[in-house]
């Protein structure tokens, strides 16, 4: 048995890892953990992984969780090329910087996003009042605003002339937001353009297919929901009003 | 002009990245920015850090914000022990995985507790008993995994030695500790590991660190700790609506 990879593309963690692997040619076994089904949960994904969380990597008898571990355990495992994440020490910094930066900046904010403008109301029937989407809308709109002129400035990528983890953690974080019908780089022409460069840096081929499944969301079917998780998602509701 | 770093040790973030240089004899200017003051928003330090954040490092030309971040660069830079970062693959991830899990379940979560004790009643804002609960069961749900999942019946929690995962770790706990919640009692597995951490790093470098935090509960209670401007307010507001 290769490296496997356990993985739900619905999950932007799980996408950087899949576009990662994919671009660089490492050869892995695609383990599908539907999020939507909750396999998650599963006796059998929790000795992978007991915080229940993806991606998780095994490499033989090596275990790995956390996407950021992956991504870098993978780079220097695989020799895949240095820009990926530069040797040059400040370089490096600055994509250590903005990967410590995007948890609570850029993941979790555009996470929210997905859950108020889709499936919070998908899911209970009910819209998260106006005013706590505003202020979440708000806060995104001033992180990409950071990340546009603290992190991108006037380069073609985080670190300069190439892409990096950085950039690729970013975008598919940025694009999660998307499922809901929200664009968060209709307001910068720079940060579009970046989007645009990153794409098809990775490849346009890639990069649809790593987004398909998100880009499905709308059409799934959630009345099949186990009672409990939908119990759970209208507790998180509460949590918004 | 030397490497300077800018920290408020009411930070848990500023603390380990404190420590670490004190520890690893790294020379560096302390730059220190009052956050009760509201000083990391101020023009002043705009121009230094304009994500307004600590810790920052200034080294030179090149500001470096994030105390991950930070840590890995200091041990680049100055060759600290192999054991806070080792060069070994998949000792070196294990610090990246559990810090990837600390980012979503221990940074924020930890430091809630100094804004209900301490900044809320400061400026006369009281967080809801509800938001207080939900982050006790957070803390304690966190608290289990992180000796369940992360330490287990290792030494510390990535390997047999010390690394920047103890570190960051440390430090967010003793947040708690210092306004009042006693996480260690019952937990006699993390009260051992803490111990280790603190004699690796040495009492005297502990006690030093961990002074400002430790008063702060006694000096809002003595009034003697500095009023917040009321410039500051809307931001403190803002973030103890923030919290979940």
């Amino acid at each position: 048995m290769g490296m496997e990879l356990y993985l739900d593309l619905l999950s932007a963690s799980c996408r950087a890892v899949y576009i990662f692997v994919k671009k660089n040619n490492i050869p892995f076994d695609f383990q599908f953990v539907d999020l939507l089904q909750g396999h998650h949960h599963s006796k059998e994904y929790m000795e992978i992984n007991p915080l229940k969380k993806l991606p998780s990597l095994k490499d033989g008898n090596f275990i790995l969780s956390e996407s950021v571990a992956i991504l870098l355990y993978l780079c220097r495992k695989y020799s895949a090329p240095s820009h990926w994440y530069p040797p040059d020490l400040h370089m490096r910094a600055r994509v250590d910087e903005f990967m410590a930066w995007q948890h609570t900046a850029i993941q979790l904010p555009m996470s929210k996003i997905l859950w108020i403008k889709l499936l919070i109301p998908m899911i209970t029937g009910e819209e998260v009042p106006a005013g706590k989407t505003k202020e979440i809308l708000d806060e995104v709109n001033k992180n990409m605003q950071l990340f546009e002129e603290k992190f991108l400035q006037d380069k073609m990528f985080i670190t300069g002339d190439n892409i990096s983890l950085a950039d690729v953690v970013a975008l598919v974080e940025m694009m999660q937001p998307m499922a809901g019908n929200h664009n968060v780089f209709h307001n910068s022409p720079k940060l579009a353009e970046w989007r645009t460069r990153v794409e098809l840096t990775i490849g346009s081929g890639l990069f649809l297919e790593a987004h398909e499944r998100l880009k499905k969301l709308t059409e799934w079917d959630c009345s099949t929901l186990d009672p409990t998780v939908k119990e759970r998602v209208s507790k998180l509701l509460q949590k918004f009003k | 002009m030397g490497l300077e770093l800018y920290l408020d040790l009411l930070s848990q973030p500023s603390r380990a990245v404190y420590i670490f240089a004190k520890k690893n004899g790294i020379p560096f200017e302390l730059r220190n920015v009052e956050l009760l003051k509201g000083q990391h928003l101020s023009k002043e330090f705009f121009p230094v850090n304009s994500l307004q954040r600590v810790p920052t490092l200034k080294d030179g030309d090149f500001v470096l914000s994030e105390s991950v971040a930070i840590l890995i660069y200091l041990s680049f830079k100055y060759q600290t022990a192999d054991h806070w970062y080792p060069s070994d693959l998949q000792a070196r991830v294990r610090i990246h995985e559990y810090l990837g899990w600390h980012a979503d379940r221990i940074r924020g979560t930890f430091g809630v507790s100094l804004w209900t004790q301490v900044l809320a009643p400061l400026i006369g804002a009281q967080v809801p008993e509800e938001k207080v609960k939900r982050n006790r069961t957070n803390i304690d749900k966190a608290l289990q995994h992180l000796e369940d999942k992360f330490l287990g019946h290792k030494a510390f929690l990535t390997s047999q030695q010390v690394t920047l995962a103890d570190l960051m770790a440390l430090e967010e706990l003793m947040q708690v500790v210092a306004v009042g919640y006693p996480l260690f009692e019952g937990r006699p597995r993390l009260a051992a590991w803490r111990e280790r951490v603190e004699a690796f790093l040495g009492t005297d470098l502990c006690q030093e660190a961990h002074g400002p935090i430790f008063h702060i509960v006694e000096q809002a209670a003595n009034k003697t700790l500095p009023q917040p401007s009321p410039d500051f307010y809307p931001n403190m507001l803002l973030r103890i609506s923030m919290i979940p």
